[in-house]
Order: structure tokens, then C-alpha cells, then sequence
């Protein structure tokens, strides 16, 4: 048993075979999600890249990555994306240390 | 990265590994979308490729081309037999690529001759770094005396993707001779001095969409280097010659292939070159698109040199089609003009 198999991507869609309606509306909502609109296909793949890594997810920084190349996106600008990702997700840590020291203030003389 | 390589495989085990990808036939592809069988149109392009040498090695070359390729390169006697061809046949376009085609020791009275039958428009497929050398340091203003369309190779607005590409030190060359193009005229307003910038992906990935690409690179290059250009076009990379030992050499092979195969688009077929172009090796034989001089399929037809040019060659001529064709098909399509869809 492996996990997290790159041959598992393209399976993705094989889970339709246990909800199929579940499945078709999110996929129909997904690729509605994808289309350029207010945000531009390019700077929504590079978000999905972001978010890709705040969530660890291989599968999606696999496909993202790719369609961040495809989308004409350079490894510089797929980078300052990721380290979004990190200080966002840094600074989300950090905040809670004002819910410590709250807490810590309150229990404390 | 991708690092330049000798072609290790011939042409026979070149169009092996394409017949036996793990996909459907290009041919297939064709059918099942109730394509009928390639033809040739009217003649527009008159594609010639002058010959091998070039002062860059890229990494993606189709045409395997590099400094070592002095051999390779086309005599003045067919130049000569191609002058009769376009007087006879009156292509809109004469297109000019190598190598780099300024190379090519005729290259500058082919141009001029080429004016005087009247042709509307003279492409130069340049590298640009070609633009520097010491040996040609006058080009860029003969080009421009010449009114010659350039159509010059960019993959990216960044060192790092046009570097691994097309070689170290390549993109800072290629921003100084797009200024120096510029001081010129090339790529402003009113000056009717055409400058395209052709990019092809820096690895085993699909191009972006042209439009949202040429949107971004003129604002990039306005605003980094204060250059302008005419327009953008998108290629994607041909599974064949360098490229193809790339695939391979980075496990990437069977996955592009399926790519350009589930990118297969019906829509991008009516715009392949190989409709109206007529492409002249350097050595005078003739084939349906600049890939298929590479892969050494000829025209099926009973002429195969330039030397013996018919009128039946024009006449509906069903194009010789192979696997390596899925990459003119795929998404928005590629040509030596960009998208075709």
C-alpha cells in the first residue's frame, strides 16, 4: 500500500462511483470555480498553488504547479506564492499567542 | 533543469518511439472526429531552412542545430532553384529559418532577391543573440533597410526559465538586441516594422493561452526593459530531436504524450501550416512543415527537391502524418504563426 500514488490523480474522478450526484456537482463547481472571471485563470492557479501547500496536499501541488506553468507563471512567481502560503500560515500560529497571552494574563498576578 | 544533449536517437528510432506511445494514433484522433485525411490548400508560405548552424544550442532544438552544423547548410544553386519557385508560385510569405538562418553565408542577397519577385512579406526566424555577434553587427540594420518581418525567439520574460532553454547568458542578449531592434523601429507604432515574439514552453508542460500571454509580456518588458513588441505567438514543443531525448531522459515522455493526445483539439486542425506551407530543406528536398523535414518524411508526391518543383505538388496533396503531429493539435493549437484555434 502506498500513499499518495502520482498514478492516483487521474482516479479522481473515479469516485463518482460512490455518489455520482455528489460528485458531478462538485466537479461541475470546480471547473465553474477555474474559469477566468474577475480573477484571471493564471492568478486562480496560483492561489490554488498557495493553498495547495497551506494544505499540504501533493496531489494538488502536483496539478498545480503544472497548470501554473501552463498558465505562463515562472518557478520565481510560483515561490512568492508558496511563501504567501507560509506566512499566512506562519502569522495564523502567531496570532493565537495574543489568545495565550490573554489567557496567560488572566491566570496570572 | 533541461541541459543541452547530442541527439542520441536517429530519425528511424525517432518515429519508433512515437508510433508506440502508449496513445491513441494521431490518425485515430483525426477519425474519431470525423477529420478526413490532410490535404494541402493554396501555397501561402514558402518555408526554407537555410541550414543547421547556429551559434546557440538549445535545449528543445527540433532541428538539432548548433555551432558544430557547418556542413548542413544551403548552397546559392538552390537558393537559386527556390528564387524560380516563388516566381512561379508567388507565396504571400518567403520564411527564412535555420539554425539561424543570418548564418547562412547567402543569406542577406537571398533576401534581397526574394524582394525583387514581389513577395509581400519576408519572415527571419531569429535567435536574437545572433544579433550581437561581431560578424554581424550591421544585421539588424539590413533587416531593417529590408523591411523583414522578425519573428524572434523568447520563451520568457525571466532569466531563469529562458536560460535553461536556450542556453547561459541567453536572456540577458536577448533584451539587449530587442532594444537595439527597437532603436530601429522594430515593434513601434507606424514604423511597419514587424517584431514577433515566439515562445515556447522551458519544459515538458503546454504553452499558455496566447492572448493573456501577450498581454503579460508587453506589460513585463515595457516596464522592466522599456521594450515593445508587435505580438506574441505560443509553440508547443515538437516530441522530436532534442526535445524528445529530453522526454525520455527525464521520465516525461509518456506523460507529455498523453497529454497532447487528451488535448487533442478538432477545432485547431483547419489552421496547421502544413495546409499551405511548402517547407525546403537545406538540402533542396521538400516536406510539409519543418517537422517533417526533421523526421525526414518528404512530400508524397513524385517530385521530392525543389530542383524538380511541379504544379501537382500544389494539387491536393495529402500531408505525411505521424504521432509527432498531436503536437500542432493540442489545446489552442501551434503553428509557426502560434495558435491555430
Amino acid at each position: 500500500m502506498q500513499y499518495y500514488d502520482d498514478q492516483d490523480l487521474p482516479k479522481f474522478g473515479a469516485i463518482a462511483e460512490d455518489n455520482k450526484e455528489l460528485a458531478d456537482s462538485f466537479f461541475k463547481w470546480y471547473g465553474q470555480v477555474f474559469q477566468d472571471a474577475e480573477l484571471t485563470k493564471r492568478e486562480k492557479n496560483l492561489i490554488a498553488l498557495a493553498v495547495a501547500h497551506a494544505k499540504q496536499c501533493p496531489y494538488c501541488i502536483d496539478a498545480y504547479t503544472e497548470a501554473s506553468l501552463e498558465s505562463g507563471c515562472s518557478k520565481g512567481e510560483m515561490m512568492e506564492a508558496v511563501h504567501v502560503a507560509a506566512a499566512i500560515t506562519g502569522g495564523a500560529t502567531l496570532v493565537h499567542a495574543v489568545q495565550m497571552r490573554n489567557k496567560a494574563d488572566g491566570l496570572s498576578m | 533543469m533541461i541541459k543541452p544533449t547530442p541527439s542520441p536517437l536517429n530519425v528511424s528510432q525517432q518515429l519508433a518511439v512515437l508510433s508506440s506511445a502508449p496513445i491513441e494514433a494521431f490518425t485515430a484522433h483525426l477519425a474519431n472526429h470525423d477529420v478526413p485525411q490532410l490535404h494541402t490548400g493554396n501555397l501561402e508560405i514558402l518555408q526554407h531552412n537555410v541550414g543547421k548552424l547556429c551559434n546557440q544550442t538549445c535545449s528543445h532544438c527540433h532541428v538539432d542545430a548548433g555551432p558544430d552544423k557547418t556542413e548542413e547548410n544551403m548552397e546559392w544553386a538552390t537558393f537559386e532553384a527556390c528564387f524560380q519557385v516563388a516566381e512561379q508560385c508567388q507565396p504571400r510569405i518567403v520564411d527564412l529559418t535555420g539554425g539561424a538562418p543570418e548564418l547562412n553565408p547567402h543569406f542577406r542577397d537571398a533576401v534581397k532577391k526574394f524582394k525583387t519577385l514581389g513577395v509581400e512579406e519576408i519572415i527571419d526566424r531569429c535567435n536574437l543573440s545572433v544579433l550581437l555577434l561581431a560578424s554581424q553587427k550591421d544585421l539588424a540594420e539590413f533587416l531593417a533597410e529590408n523591411g523583414v518581418h522578425i519573428v524572434a525567439s523568447l520563451p520568457a520574460v525571466n532569466e531563469q526559465q529562458t536560460d535553461a532553454q536556450r542556453g547561459s547568458g541567453v536572456f540577458d542578449k536577448s533584451i539587449k538586441a530587442l532594444q537595439r531592434l527597437n532603436e530601429l523601429g522594430y515593434g513601434r507604432a507606424g514604423s511597419g516594422l514587424q517584431l514577433t515574439l515566439m515562445s515556447n514552453p522551458s519544459g515538458a508542460f503546454l504553452p499558455p493561452p496566447q492572448s493573456t500571454a501577450e498581454q503579460r509580456f508587453k506589460r513585463l518588458l515595457r516596464d522592466r526593459y522599456n521594450i515593445e513588441f508587435t505580438r506574441l505567438i505560443e509553440l508547443t514543443n515538437m516530441p522530436i530531436a532534442r526535445f524528445l531525448d529530453y522526454l525520455i531522459d527525464s521520465n516525461n515522455y509518456e506523460r507529455y504524450m498523453q497529454k497532447l493526445s487528451s488535448a487533442f483539439n478538432p477545432g485547431a486542425v483547419d489552421g496547421l501550416m502544413c495546409k499551405n506551407t511548402l517547407s525546403i530543406g537545406w538540402d533542396g528536398k521538400m516536406y510539409d512543415c519543418d517537422f517533417n523535414q526533421m523526421l525526414e518524411l518528404p512530400v508524397q508526391a513524385s517530385c521530392k527537391t525543389i530542383f524538380e518543383f511541379s504544379n501537382e505538388l500544389m494539387d491536393n496533396r495529402e500531408i505525411a502524418l505521424a504521432n509527432h503531429c498531436l503536437g500542432c493539435t493540442a489545446g489552442q493549437g501551434s503553428s509557426c504563426g502560434g495558435a491555430t484555434a
